[in-house]
């Protein structure tokens, strides 16, 4: 084995981040369509039925968190994994034709989750809308991905498992429970033989379901959005910048810190609702504690740059991933803050919500993804990355884009949950609700075009990534760390 | 410790599922053991209504409005009494939301008449200047699926023990009987709209999305 690393088999991973790829471009350009539609609701008549933004806004959801970054995330495992555990996937053939078959199928299933919606086949559950037939082949490509992730460490040739790894396994967990759990439900044909045979009745009714439906919608963020792009940020960042992870016992305490606290805190969506008010105060306060692990991570990603801030300068990537770490940040200071019972009273049902959300997978998980595919093209294809200039250019566009939309969310939000409570001197509410919708125009029109530039950055990160494919200058060996760019 | 669970992958997963897994337990299942009882009044949807909840989630209503109402003085104000868990009795699923950028719906049916959300569901701005609701004119020609409707009903009904036929409680019955009633319902309704096309495919015998989504929104109080 004179170069190891070229034996490495990246045929799943590939796949995987072309797809990434076109889920991101596709959700995205769907989430600034109906950007505009909140600033300018005309464009709601554009696809007749197919067009309203109620059909569309799950349809953005959905394919953006299961199709673009589901994707990233198999792209990053399906590379990692065989790096930090010294083996390559081709050695079984088993686990190689699972790998495919997880790839296939999820395509297959990414397919009827998108047709399904369209048509208007929903059980409403944010982020859990497919109904049963498709929900069945989730659990399938899900159980596909545990035995490629679980073969992949019984072939091991490191036996320890490297922290990526750690965070892998509890992607895998976390989601299998929660998503197994919150679809219980039970399908009207089979009990009566009448009516839609995909149709289904859930099996919790009114508060219980509230609270495993959001047991379960806030814990597919922690396990799809946090803790498989914090395996990918352990990885990418040290390899990256050639510096060791700062400290193995603060990744410790945030590792069974997150684990612990995470599931904890969905009850704060849940807040003055009709939910156990104990509940509510766990939710609330276990929020609060969440920021320990988080942070946990976020500085010790921070302090691996120690002293090698050059870098930061010097390559859009570092900038990518440090940014991503920052935003992380923010987003998990301000979740908390969200969580405080006051501070909910206001900001629950605004666009301060939205803008949350929107800091924390724009800035964290997308910037990471499309960190983590620009690292990983390289050695995929053994050429430089195309440009670097454009790599700047989307980097800045992109940064102005989610600056963009997260200011206009929070003024939006604040404003609509000041104005919903707002009472003149005899203590009248001061305003209708419809004057509650007009004074938001111009932060949707903002948001609508923060969201804009971002989806820009996506096709100038697509064109790059082409090119390095077909025209990056070859290279000779893999590189150890810093990619090598063109200009 | 924490070195050995990580040269030990299955021990390692046991351990992050315990750990995870606890949150769960210690959250959710003490108020399984108490499912939320229904409040008196509270009542399962008819089959037209169900019809019309069905039409509520399949244009994902519920991406905009929600259906909850806060203890907050602002909120009762605006929307009536706030919102018990025992009225949710008999919601599969629940209809919550998480943003309004409409207002809330959970007792809209106290204060707007059929003829306004006929108006409304064809052209919001007409009844609201400034909406940036969408027009849903699509439901005034598309028929609502009262047969899938009547599948749940039944279904909850074998399988979750919701009482319908039982007394003072809405009548289920065999399917033929459950269809006319439903029927007698939306000719109710379609008596109240103005609507031609609507009122037509209620004269033939069908039931237009629009009959249905009207019929749950009037129950909604």
């Amino acid at each position: 084995m004179v170069n190891a690393a070229m034996e490495y088999d990246y045929t799943v991973s590939k796949w995987f981040a072309y797809l990434s790829i076109i889920f991101g471009i596709i959700g995205m350009v769907v989430g600034v369509l109906i950007a505009f539609q909140m600033a300018y609701p005309e464009l709601n008549n554009l696809f007749g039925q197919y067009g309203t933004f109620s059909r569309l806004r799950p349809i953005h959801t959905n394919v953006v968190a299961f199709g673009f970054t589901l994707s990233g995330i198999w792209a990053a495992f399906y590379y990692i994994s065989q790096r930090v555990l010294k083996v390559s996937i081709r050695e079984n053939s088993v686990v190689h034709g699972i790998a495919k078959l997880h790839f296939f199928l999820y395509v297959i299933l990414a397919a009827g989750l998108v047709v399904s919606l369209l048509l208007g086949i929903t059980t409403s559950k944010e982020y859990a809308e497919m109904e049963w037939p498709l929900d069945i082949l989730t659990v399938v490509v899900w159980i596909l991905f545990g035995l490629a992730l679980f073969g992949l460490i019984g072939m091991r040739r490191e036996k320890t498992l490297y922290i990526s790894m750690w965070y892998f396994i509890a992607f895998f967990l976390g989601v299998a429970m929660l998503y197994l759990f919150n679809n219980m439900e039970v399908p009207t044909y089979f009990v009566t033989g009448m009516g839609k045979w995909y149709h289904s009745v859930s099996m919790y009714a009114g508060t219980n379901d509230a609270l495993v439906q959001w047991w379960y919608g806030h814990n597919a963020v922690a396990f799809v959005f946090t803790v498989p792009i914090v395996a990918m940020i352990y990885y990418f960042l040290p390899k990256e910048s050639g510096q060791p992870v700062y400290s193995y016992k603060l990744s410790l305490l945030s590792f069974w810190g997150l684990m612990f606290v995470y599931l904890w805190a969905g009850g704060h969506h849940l807040i003055y609702s009709t939910v156990p008010d104990w509940m509510q105060t766990m939710g609330s306060i276990f929020s609060v504690i969440l920021i320990l692990p988080s942070w946990g991570s976020a500085i010790n990603m921070l302090l691996t740059m120690k002293g090698e801030w050059n870098q930061l300068k010097e390559s859009p990537l570092i900038k990518f991933m440090v940014l991503a770490s920052t935003f992380y940040m923010l987003s998990t200071l301000e979740g908390p803050i969200q969580a405080i019972k006051s501070v909910n009273a206001l900001a629950h049902f605004t666009d301060w919500i939205i803008g949350h959300v929107h800091d924390g997978t724009l800035g964290w998980v997308a910037f990471m993804i499309i960190a983590a595919t620009l690292h990983m093209a390289p050695r995929y294809y053994k050429r430089e990355i195309y440009s670097k200039k454009l790599m700047e250019m989307q980097f800045w566009l992109q940064t102005t884009g989610i600056v963009l939309y997260f200011s206009s969310m929070w003024i939006a939000g604040i404003t609509q949950g000041m104005m919903w409570r707002a009472v003149d001197q005899y203590g009248n509410l001061a305003y209708s609700f419809i004057d509650t919708v007009t004074v938001l125009h111009p932060y949707y029109t903002i948001r609508a075009i923060g969201g804009l530039l971002f989806v820009i950055g996506l096709f100038m990160w697509a064109y790059n990534y082409v090119k390095t494919m077909q025209s990056g200058k070859i290279l000779e060996k893999e590189p150890a760390f810093a990619s090598p760019m063109g200009a | 410790m924490f070195h050995w669970l990580e040269k030990r992958p299955f021990f390692f997963a046991v351990g992050v599922f315990l750990v995870i897994a606890f949150a769960g337990l210690i959250e959710i299942i003490p108020d399984f053991a108490q499912a939320s009882r229904p409040v008196v009044g509270t009542k399962p949807y008819t089959v037209l209504q169900l019809a019309g909840r069905h039409v509520y989630i399949k244009d994902s209503c519920n991406a905009c409005h929600s259906q909850l109402i806060r203890p907050f003085k602002s909120e009762t104000d605006r929307y009536g009494p706030y919102s018990l868990s025992g009225e949710y009795a008999y919601d599969r699923p629940f209809l919550w939301g998480s943003k309004r950028t409409g207002p809330d719906l959970m007792r809209v049916g106290e204060y707007r008449t059929t003829d306004w959300h006929e108006n409304h569901m064809w052209e919001p701005s007409s009844v609201v200047p400034g909406s940036i609701m969408p027009a849903y004119k699509h439901m005034f020609t598309q028929n609502a699926d009262i047969e899938t409707a009547y599948a749940e009903a039944l279904t909850v009904k074998k399988v979750f023990n919701v009482p319908y036929d039982k007394p003072g409680m809405p009548k289920l019955g065999e399917w033929e009987e459950a269809k006319k009633q439903a029927m007698e319902e939306a000719r109710k309704i379609a008596s109240e709209m103005k609507n031609q096309d609507v009122k037509d495919a209620v004269a033939n015998g069908e039931i237009p999305e629009i009959v249905a989504l009207i019929a749950y929104l009037n129950s909604l109080r």
